[in-house]
């Protein structure tokens, strides 16, 4: 038996992002206190390196490691967008973790990690493969959930993270046991080859597998963990997490079912148009009564976690480049929201309640604007980035005959304009509250500035980004 | 000038002062309002240009332009203006720089804030009455939502915060379901056109199945008479119109609810010409009943600016009657009064507003005898209020009398019902215009009920202008939407009668098999 051939061209963006978070963690170790700052700037280097080396690598499906890795357009696509995630995030996370004296080489380093995460699992064409992308972009998450040293309710956010994520794992890693003992092999494409005359072993294997990707992607009914953590964590470490454990999720997603078990659509659409209903109502209901901006922006990720499974229930090509869509235009919307949040503290701490908004807008009329724009979008209104990833990943639905799948998403984004267009409201109106003051700077407000543009250039002039995304559609045709 | 996109520039030349607006300093108020008055100046004078150029005898769009804008969905920036759209843009074009003219004495407070709201909406509306591909309909028809939330939301009365999220969950539930329809329509529009396409000419090709076509037209049916609105969907209604502040008010009034009416026409009867021909009976019961029903409500409305919302439901009523007995002149009668309604309730708005500037009272209780203190303000008024009562000789006259006589034509019964709400409709404004205007002075503060101001006279002077030219001259608009109008009744007919009998005999003959 020869070794597989190991080419580590194809693996350029993997590897530029593991050097930059390895560069930076030592760097964060020998730099002086009154330096760290430049940490910031390493990182973005490295990301902005990445993403260029992402960007340009060929879409041509070319399999690596024996079958275990695959580059191609989904892989290219993917792993912009969890790049373009973990750039914000550390933007966003810029002044926030200086003046809370959480700067540290660690933290950045974890974010590069998990977005490595993110980007392996886009990559994998094998169980064994997802499985760790799935856990390289875990760890980083329960880790920087809890990096809050000194804050119990981050401590507590890490552990229900870690214990349930571990939950999560078990069930996933448990599918893989039984998928390999039905299939003998944890490639995908004997999955496909499986799953025309399935046993009951593979069916269970499968239900398992998908639980434990429902557990990440916080989905109906496996998505209690989120609220807690999403409450309790730092908040650009909420922020980043919403974003990225969805877009290795819905990779995740697109791979297994979509690509490889994509001849048995007419099977696995049922269950997840029944998970994706019922996400879609309990987000958005759950999501009208919330406080706190971190728990209203929890159930809202829950909420679009039911929006974007559409698109993977459609199980199409189209559906496949709409949940690409959509990734993009959420990271983009819920990044921004989170930057306006960040630009703000309560006495030094979190502004995280919806009622420390009030009167802000008139303050800083930009924020408020800003904080608009994104909740508009959120909504899925038009003229901005969530109307049209809606609109895409509904017609996607509507084509594969999902029509009550797509009748319970128009009205549920109905709910969801309500508790959106709340906290935009509220910014606008009532008297700013003496507590309440600015934390800006100039890294949040390029995340913030970027996030805007994205917004709104997505809604108006996509042309451009949805040929990039449609490349997703091609790999299936 | 014929190179110019004329169209494109009209719309988007209100957002364009809206960004002008954003980089003025918030405490130069003179420049604010002045700037946003310009812009919706501007925006009238290239509407006035449309309207002189506009070929009468065409009944297709006119000043097209098309563009691709997503392609890959087959999505298209196309916009014109036919005889339908355009007395409604006229109508937009007229009203706005008159709702931010009534808001410059009333609004003191984040100015540039309203100013850039009042631009925006504009532009949305400019765009939801241009617009001839269905996604940028929606897009348009879904943008107006924001700015009127925000208008409604926070310059409003003091139960702004309910009426303003009751308004936008209200329109937004119809709407869903409408974009639901518009990307049924388009997965559909694949096999009999070639290539799938959310363009409206192309779509009215389409046949579509009866029992489909009957759910799509109950879908964008609920979208539009939501916004209307038709009975008994309309009780997001008074209280939006009753909470937002004046100039919101008369937008919402002269303008926001004609979208409903305009896409029963653009979009409704073309589209499903078998659906509208089976259901026309059941929405102009409906209208029927609004028509009373709003008649009534309003009588006994101890609130005036809520006697005036009322009345809305009422005389839109009668317009959506016109649109589904689908006669020519009946239609051409509707969108005349869509104008009309606009102009005579937009100035029962200001006349409002103007009452309660000064005594911040909306009860009839609190008015007697104003007349006396305010000399110029009570004929003005009262020509308003004959006006939207459709006197002779004013513009309202016209649009019911066509809109009856097309009616009788097709249903007399019809007809004899709607006019018991021309006949309410004198009696409770009338009523109202006695209540508050004559008799003994009643009002408590005398001494604030100062007559008009220059400012405030010069809201009226356009509305009365076109009272009477309309009143007198109607055939400048009803002669620029004949030919279009002509070509929407006729083709509805043929199509949903040809469809009706095919249906009919290939049912006849599988029974004879």
């Amino acid at each position: 038996m020869t070794p597989p051939a190991v080419d580590l061209r194809l693996l350029v963006p993997e590897l530029v992002v593991t050097a930059t978070a390895v560069a930076v963690m030592l760097a964060g170790l020998f730099l002086p206190a009154g330096r760290q700052h430049l940490l910031r700037w390493l990182a973005a280097v490295g990301t902005l390196a990445a993403l260029g080396t992402t960007l340009t690598a060929g879409a041509d499906p070319t399999p690596a490691f024996a079958g275990m890795y695959v580059r191609d357009a989904l892989t290219r696509v993917i792993q912009a967008t969890a790049l373009l995630a973990v750039l914000l995030a550390q933007w966003l996370s810029g002044e926030y973790v200086e003046r809370t004296g959480l700067e540290a080489g660690e933290y950045y380093a974890l974010m590069l990690v998990a977005a490595l995460g993110a980007m392996l699992m886009a990559a994998s064409s094998d169980l064994i493969m997802l499985f760790l992308g799935l856990e390289t972009l875990s760890i980083p998450l329960y880790v920087l959930a809890a990096f809050a040293r000194t804050d119990l309710r981050s401590q507590e956010a890490g552990l229900k993270y870690f214990l349930l994520g571990a939950f999560g794992t078990a069930f996933f890693l448990y599918g893989i046991a039984l998928l390999f003992g039905a299939t003998g092999s944890t490639g995908y494409r004997a999955l496909a080859e499986h799953a025309r005359t399935p046993a009951v072993i593979f069916q269970a294997g499968l239900a398992l597998l998908t639980i434990g990707l429902a557990f990440k992607a916080a989905v109906v009914p496996f998505h209690f963990w989120a609220p807690d953590v999403y409450e309790g964590a730092p908040l650009p470490a909420t922020a980043y997490m919403s974003v990225i454990a969805k877009v290795g999720a819905f990779a995740a997603f697109l791979r297994v079912y979509v690509v490889a078990l994509a001849a048995q659509a007419g099977e696995w659409s049922t269950l997840l148009a029944a998970i994706s209903v019922l996400t879609m109502i309990v987000g958005n209901v759950a999501a009208l009564r919330q406080t706190s901006i971190k728990r209203l922006l929890a159930y809202s990720s829950i909420a679009h976690a039911g929006f974007i499974l559409t698109g993977v229930v459609a199980g199409t090509p189209s559906g496949a480049s709409a949940v690409a869509f959509y990734l993009l235009a959420y990271t983009f919307m819920t990044l921004g929201a989170f930057a306006v949040v960040l630009m703000l503290h309560r006495r030094g701490e979190e502004a995280d309640q919806i009622a420390d908004l009030s009167g802000v807008a008139w303050r800083a009329p930009a924020l408020g604007g800003a904080m608009a724009l994104f909740m508009v979008s959120l909504a899925g209104l038009p003229p901005t980035a969530g109307f049209l990833a809606k609109f895409y990943v509904f017609t996607a639905a509507l084509d594969a005959g999902q029509i009550g799948v797509v009748v319970t998403g128009v009205l549920t984004s109905v709910v969801s304009a309500y508790y959106y267009l709340r906290v935009a409201y509220t910014m606008f109106t009532g008297q700013p509250h003496e507590d309440v003051g600015f934390a800006g700077g100039r890294w949040v407000t390029a995340a913030l500035v970027t996030a805007s543009a994205g917004v709104v250039v997505l809604g108006i002039f996509p042309g451009r980004v949805i040929s990039f995304v449609q490349q997703v559609g091609e790999i299936l045709r | 000038m014929m190179g110019l996109p004329m169209m494109t520039i009209l719309i988007f030349l209100p957002l364009a002062a809206a960004i002008v607006v954003a980089a003025i300093d918030r405490k130069k108020t003179g420049a604010l309002y002045g700037v946003g008055l310009a812009g919706s100046l501007a925006a009238l004078a290239l509407a006035a240009v449309v309207f002189v150029r506009f070929d009468p005898d065409q009944a297709a769009l006119q000043f097209v332009e098309r563009m691709a804008w997503i392609p890959s969905a087959g999505v298209s920036y196309h916009i014109g203006v036919d005889g339908i759209s355009l007395p409604l843009v006229m109508l937009t074009a007229v009203i706005m720089p008159l709702a931010l003219l009534s808001a410059w004495g009333s609004i003191a407070e984040r100015i540039k804030e309203f100013v850039f709201s009042m631009l925006v909406l504009e532009t949305a509306l400019l765009g939801t009455f241009l617009a001839a591909d269905l996604v940028l309909f929606y897009v348009f028809w879904e943008a107006v939502l924001i700015p009127m939330y925000f208008i409604i939301g926070l310059w409003g009365g003091p139960r702004r915060s309910y009426a303003a999220v009751k308004f936008i969950l209200y329109t937004m539930t119809g709407s869903a379901l409408m974009l639901v329809a518009i990307i049924t329509l388009y997965l559909h529009s694949g096999p009999s056109l070639g290539a799938r396409t959310f363009d409206l000419a192309q779509l009215r090709q389409l046949r579509v199945a009866m029992p489909l076509q009957a759910w799509l037209f109950g879908a964008f049916a609920l979208a539009f008479a939501i916004k209307v609105p038709v009975w008994p969907l309309h009780t997001w209604l008074p209280d939006a119109h009753v909470e937002a502040p004046t100039a919101g008010s008369v937008v919402l009034a002269a303008v926001l609810l004609k979208m409903g009416t305009y896409g029963f026409l653009r979009f409704l009867l073309p589209l499903f010409p078998q659906a509208t021909l089976q259901f026309a009976p059941l929405l102009s019961a409906l209208a029927i009943l609004g028509i009373i029903y709003g008649g009534i409500v309003s009588w006994a409305q101890p609130d005036v600016k809520r006697l005036v919302a009322m009345s809305s439901v009422s005389h839109l009523g009668l317009v959506t009657l016109g649109v589904f007995v689908m006669t020519v002149p009946a239609i051409q009668g509707s969108l005349l009064q869509m104008v009309n309604h606009g102009i005579s309730t937009g100035g029962l708005f200001l006349i409002v507003g103007v009452l309660y500037d000064r005594t911040h009272s909306r009860l009839l209780g609190d008015y007697g005898g104003v007349a006396a203190l305010m000399p110029r303000l009570a004929p003005l008024a009262l020509i308003v209020v004959l006006s939207s009562l459709a006197l002779p000789g004013t513009n309202g006259f016209v649009g019911e009398f066509l809109i009856l006589l097309g009616t009788f034509r097709a249903n007399p019964v019809y007809a004899a019902l709607a006019t018991s709400g021309v006949i309410l409709s004198a009696v409770y404004l009338l009523w109202m215009y006695q209540r508050v205007m004559q008799g003994p002075v009643a009002v408590k503060e005398r001494a604030r009920m100062t007559d008009l101001t220059r400012r405030e006279q010069w809201l009226f002077i356009p509305l009365i202008a076109l009272i009477f030219w309309i009143g007198v001259y109607p055939s400048a608009l009803l002669r620029r939407s004949e030919a279009s109008v002509r070509a929407l009744v006729q083709d509805v007919r043929e199509r949903g009668n040809a469809a009706h009998l095919a249906s009919h005999e290939s049912r006849v003959t599988s029974h004879d098999r």
